[in-house]
């Protein structure tokens, strides 16, 4: 880990004031989970480490009915999971929380930090570069071991998956990025947050050097149902091999709407209108929910080595679907 | 000289006994040291530079950025331009520096320029590891082409298993410090205490006598852990160079790629039987990869050893990865992989209960057939295995399909050469001193409960010192002999110092020494307990002279034997969607002769089914083709087994006549053995098909599901 100068704003302005125009000079630092590691093994090498932990604003999460939830972007897994107001309306949210199973990472990580964390491409972890280059310039991801690449979104330069747990359903969920830099705030839908890069230089969502997620707002469920289904290998702590979310509407068991999103398929959340027009009107059943998944997949353009997440990432839609209308079909 | 034996089963306080570790309280308060922990005066943190090419020639190294950096007080060019590398990972250079971050940093300063060469990182493929080849073995016995041609039935299957590292918890490492300008002190991790010495010395061309070695505390080595290693050696000297001491304790993505290996072994398999399940013919052809250089044959058939037809043939494919270890009981896990995956193959074809089938076939394990049958009984009723069994994939419930699977292994696990001193004090104190090393197995309790045993006193009264090479040489820990070796060392020093202890109390007690008992922290006459005198007073009268005696084995005395068997049988369900398998239960049933202590027997194989669960759905050294690199070395994708990932675990030690009156034979491996083969089993019952490879993922899983399985 190569020296740096470590600073700690107290408010937002302080903070955006401090990082540089240009990546890779300055860094921010919330939970760490991932940031500490990354400059461990010098995938990150920063100059300058903001700390957010004393920006007091970028805490907390809060819910009213008309509103909905806000999400502080300091904001820990934990306090998500623990939010009666979460619970009650985004079940599905909070599952995707608390399919982060190692209680250390709940306890330190971050709302925004999950949303900002790096791909855990190994070609990238390995020094690589974001775009796995290797020295004629060509992707190793295409001939190496794909095993945990895209099977969608995939047809490069950008291979690696999205790693986000919570991005999926807060897409589904139509939730908002408040964003702030030198010029202020704005707010993008989180659907156009994330970013497949297509050149070096790019990066995987739409924050410029300088620019930080300060919250997540969550509009109010409306009678919407929400579940998040993950395919991990194991119980302990692990990377899902697929993950979908859906946010269903029902009337009866009519599916008045559905958002269907997958995550860890692409280099960015991936929203299915196949899967949601599979749904609509339809009188929601396993075998819809099922075709439903297919439908998400259709599109998928598997590598050499990860045919079978095409599979999983079918099982994860259906799952998400049947586990959101329990009890109602 | 005392007739060395073990008191009888039955009559013992300790022996046999759930008893916790002495050391156990140390370690959860945090008070034990393990040589990661320790930190001296002054002391500088040494790291090592290691190649990112799998193979490649070394055309220049330049090492003035590193020896520039501010806090870099050595930096050694390990190999020179010139060398050719064989593995991604191997030393290239080491530096010292004031702190890890520094020495991090100064690796990075190092510029070497390399002329990549062609590498072979995997082996499974044998169209793509050409001119790779070495015959390893190729064997004949019988007329195994005339026993398949005959036989009712055949059956035909490809099994294996991925090169697996040895991941323990604590990297190797060491902190050596330079007393002189010939002697020097190392704190290890290692398996190795006695040993060590004589392998530092003559790398570094200094006395072996002036080599300190100390192991108070060690995190595993499973085998990986009997050498001083090269980073050992350079750890050495760069604090000669620095004039400082140095710690170097490896990073875990070196710990994965090079201080660690199992090989791998793939086969094809024909087994040939009688309609009536008479196990008649066998036929493989296997490979495997150890790295570069040899890893040993696997013994195959595994167990089934009296298969009357037999045809065997091993090739071993040289690879450009870290070089294969012993990994705990070597090439045995494999073995069993292939050869009860065979046979579980053949049991469906013959439609049969596999439990059935290896019972009609235990003459061919040899003299230990009825135990094996014993144990099988025994697993049976433990997994209520008559009840749950159905043929292939005819359990389900869902998307969930449930399967049973069973393997069965052996091993030797003679005590090996041990000696100790035991004193008793005349403050009443006993010692015993052996340099032995417990890598967190239970070895100082082991001894302790030994002494007290013989001497009728409490665990407490014993005090342990191991894991100094100053004290009396004591085998290294490897082939599970460390419990036999130095429990008979301790008890044939103790019934000597008894002896003697005796002979010097009977006047006191008007007695002779043959009517004397040691009970409860006294010395007795035989049947009128008001005639004693207590364990502290007997020591008093020794005066200022302590006893001191030597315990050896092997010596006179059976009191360790070789040569054990154990059944393993495990449940699974498979999610038939996604490919995953989940453990239900796993049942070992375990025999190991005498067990001096219920608990650390019991955790052996609770760590050894934990160990094999891992190996059997997670565990993988997954190399790239196109780098060359290990792509997974670190804790995120080298995937190990959590506490939601095991199922429960049952598990029975045999014990009673026939067992007890081996005398102890050791328990580190043979329940790691089976795992995989009982596991592979479990799933090609529950969804109908075999899964060929481990780890079971769920790609492969899939995968055999799609070509056939009932999903």
């Amino acid at each position: 880990m190569e020296a740096f100068e470590y600073s700690h704003p107290k408010s937002k302005e302080e903070v955006v004031s401090l990082l540089g125009s240009d990546w890779g000079t300055t860094a921010l630092l919330a939970g760490g989970t991932d940031l500490l590691s990354l400059m461990k093994d010098y995938i990150e090498t920063p100059s300058r480490v903001v700390s957010l932990s004393s920006v007091k604003e970028l805490e907390g999460v809060s819910y009213d009915t008309s509103s909905g939830l806000r999400l502080g972007a300091l904001s820990t897994l934990d306090e998500l999971i623990d939010s009666k107001d979460a619970n009650r309306e985004y079940p599905g949210l909070v599952q995707a929380a608390e399919g982060i199973t190692s209680p250390q990472i709940r306890s330190r990580g971050t709302v925004g930090g999950d949303l900002c964390q790096r791909p855990r491409c190994w070609y990238y972890r390995g020094g690589l570069g974001l775009l796995a280059r290797g020295q004629n310039g060509k992707s190793l991801v295409p001939d190496g071991d794909n095993r945990y690449h895209a099977i969608l979104g995939n047809s490069g330069p950008a291979y690696f998956l999205n790693p986000s747990s919570l991005a999926p359903v807060l897409v589904a969920l139509g939730a908002r990025a408040r964003i702030f830099g030198p010029k202020g705030a704005r707010e993008v839908p989180l659907s156009g947050f994330f970013l497949a890069p297509r050149k070096d230089g790019d990066r995987e969502n739409v924050l410029k050097a300088n620019e930080i997620l300060t919250e997540v707002f969550v509009p109010p469920p409306e009678g919407m149902r929400s579940a998040t289904y993950e395919v991990r290998q194991r119980e302990s702590l692990d990377w899902p091999l697929a993950a979908a979310s859906a946010v269903l509407k029902l009337n009866g068991t009519t599916v008045e709407s559905a958002r269907v999103v997958l995550g860890h398929v692409a280099p960015t959340p991936w929203p299915s209108r196949d899967a949601e027009r599979v749904l609509a009107g339809k009188s929601l059943t396993e075998e819809i929910a099922g075709l439903a998944g297919q439908a998400a997949v259709r599109r998928a353009k598997p590598l050499s080595k990860n045919a079978y997440k095409v599979r999983l990432a079918a099982v994860a839609v259906k799952r998400a679907i049947l586990r959101a209308a329990e009890g109602a079909i | 000289m005392a007739d060395y034996n073990w008191p009888e089963p039955g009559k013992t306080r300790l022996i046999g006994r759930r008893i916790n570790r002495v050391d156990g309280p140390a370690k959860v308060s945090g008070a034990a040291k393990y040589s990661y922990d320790l930190n001296l005066s002054g002391m500088l943190y040494g790291k090592i530079l290691r190649s990112p090419h799998a193979h490649a020639k070394i055309v220049s190294i330049d090492t003035s950025g590193a020896k520039n950096l501010p806090g870099v007080k050595a930096v050694r060019v390990i190999q020179e331009a010139g060398a050719e590398i064989k593995w991604a990972g191997d030393e290239i250079a080491g530096v010292a520096a004031v702190s890890e971050e520094v020495a991090e940093d100064a690796l990075r300063q190092i510029k070497v320029e390399y002329e990549p060469l062609p590498h072979v990182v995997n082996e499974e493929d044998l169209t793509k590891v050409s001119g790779r080849e070495k015959p390893a073995q190729e064997q004949l016995k019988g007329e195994p082409g005339e026993a398949l041609k005959n036989a009712d039935v055949v059956s035909e299957g490809y099994y294996g298993n991925a090169v697996i590292t040895h991941c323990c918890l604590e990297p190797h490492g060491q902190i050596v410090s330079w007393d002189s300008d010939d002697s020097l002190t190392v704190y290890a991790s290692t398996q190795n205490v006695s040993g060590l010495a004589g392998q530092l010395g003559e790398a570094l061309e200094i006395p072996v006598p002036n080599i300190r070695v100390y192991c108070q505390n060690m995190g595993g080595g499973f085998g990986s852990k009997f050498g001083i290693d090269r980073w050992g050696v350079e750890c050495a000297r760069l604090a000669k160079l620095a004039e400082a001491p140095v710690k170097m304790m490896l990073e875990r993505d070196a710990e994965l790629e090079v201080a660690g290996g199992r090989p791998s072994l793939f086969a094809n398999v024909k087994v040939s039987a009688d309609k009536d399940g008479t196990i008649t013919g066998w036929q493989s052809e296997s490979w495997g990869t150890g790295g570069m250089g040899g890893a040993g044959v696997p013994p195959l058939p595994y167990v089934l050893t009296g298969i009357p037809h037999q045809k065997r043939k091993h090739t071993f494919i040289s690879t450009n990865i870290g070089g294969a270890r012993a990994w705990r009981a070597p090439n045995h896990p494999q073995a069993c992989l292939v050869t009860m995956g065979a046979v579980d193959d053949l049991a469906a074809k013959l439609n049969m209960d596999p439990l059935d089938l290896v019972l009609k076939n235990t003459d061919l394990v040899g003299e230990r057939k009825d135990v094996y049958r014993e144990e099988f009984m025994k697993g049976a009723e433990l997994m209520d295995w008559r009840k749950k069994w159905r043929p292939r994939g005819q359990k389900r419930v869902g998307h969930k399909a449930y399967g049973l699977g069973l393997g069965m292994h052996t091993w030797g696990g003679r005590g090996h050469n041990s000696t100790c001193s035991l004193s008793i004090n005349p403050d009443g104190s006993v010692e015993v001193n052996l340099a032995s090393q417990d890598l967190g197995v239970g070895t100082r309790t082991i001894v302790a409960i030994t002494a007290a045993e013989t001497f009728g006193l409490a665990l407490e009264d014993i005090r342990v010192n191991l894991g100094d090479n100053r004290l009396p040489v004591s085998g290294p820990s490897g082939g599970s002999t460390t419990v036999g070796g130095v429990s008979s060392s301790t008890r044939r020093a103790a019934q000597d110092a008894l002896e003697q202890i005796l002979n010097r109390t009977a006047p006191a007690l008007d007695t002779s020494p043959d009517q004397l008992i040691v009970e409860g922290g006294r010395i007795q006459v035989k049947g009128n307990s008001s005639k004693s005198i207590s364990w502290k007073q007997a020591c008093g009268r020794l005066g200022v002279n302590s006893i001191t005696t030597t315990g050896r084995n092997p010596g006179k005395g059976s009191l360790n034997s070789s040569g054990v068997g154990g059944i393993q049988m495990a449940e699974v369900s498979v999610d038939t969607e996604t490919g995953v398998v989940r453990m239900e239960k796993f049942v070992a049933v375990q025999d190991c002769g005498l067990i001096l202590n219920m608990k650390t027997a019991e955790s052996q194989v609770y760590g050894s089914i934990i160990m094999g669960i891992t190996y059997s759905l997670y565990e993988e050294k997954i190399m790239d083709d196109v780098t060359g690199q290990m792509l997974n070395p670190n804790m995120e994708f080298y995937r190990l087994a959590g506490l939601g990932d095991i199922g429960e675990i049952v598990v029975h030690m045999m014990t009673g006549p026939g067992y007890d009156d081996r005398g102890v034979i050791g328990l580190g491996e043979p329940p790691v053995i089976s795992p995989g083969a009982a596991i592979a089993n479990a799933v090609a019952n529950a969804i109908g098909v075999r899964v060929s490879t481990l780890p079971l993922t769920p790609d492969r899983v899939l995968a055999a599901l799609e070509k056939g399985g009932v999903a």
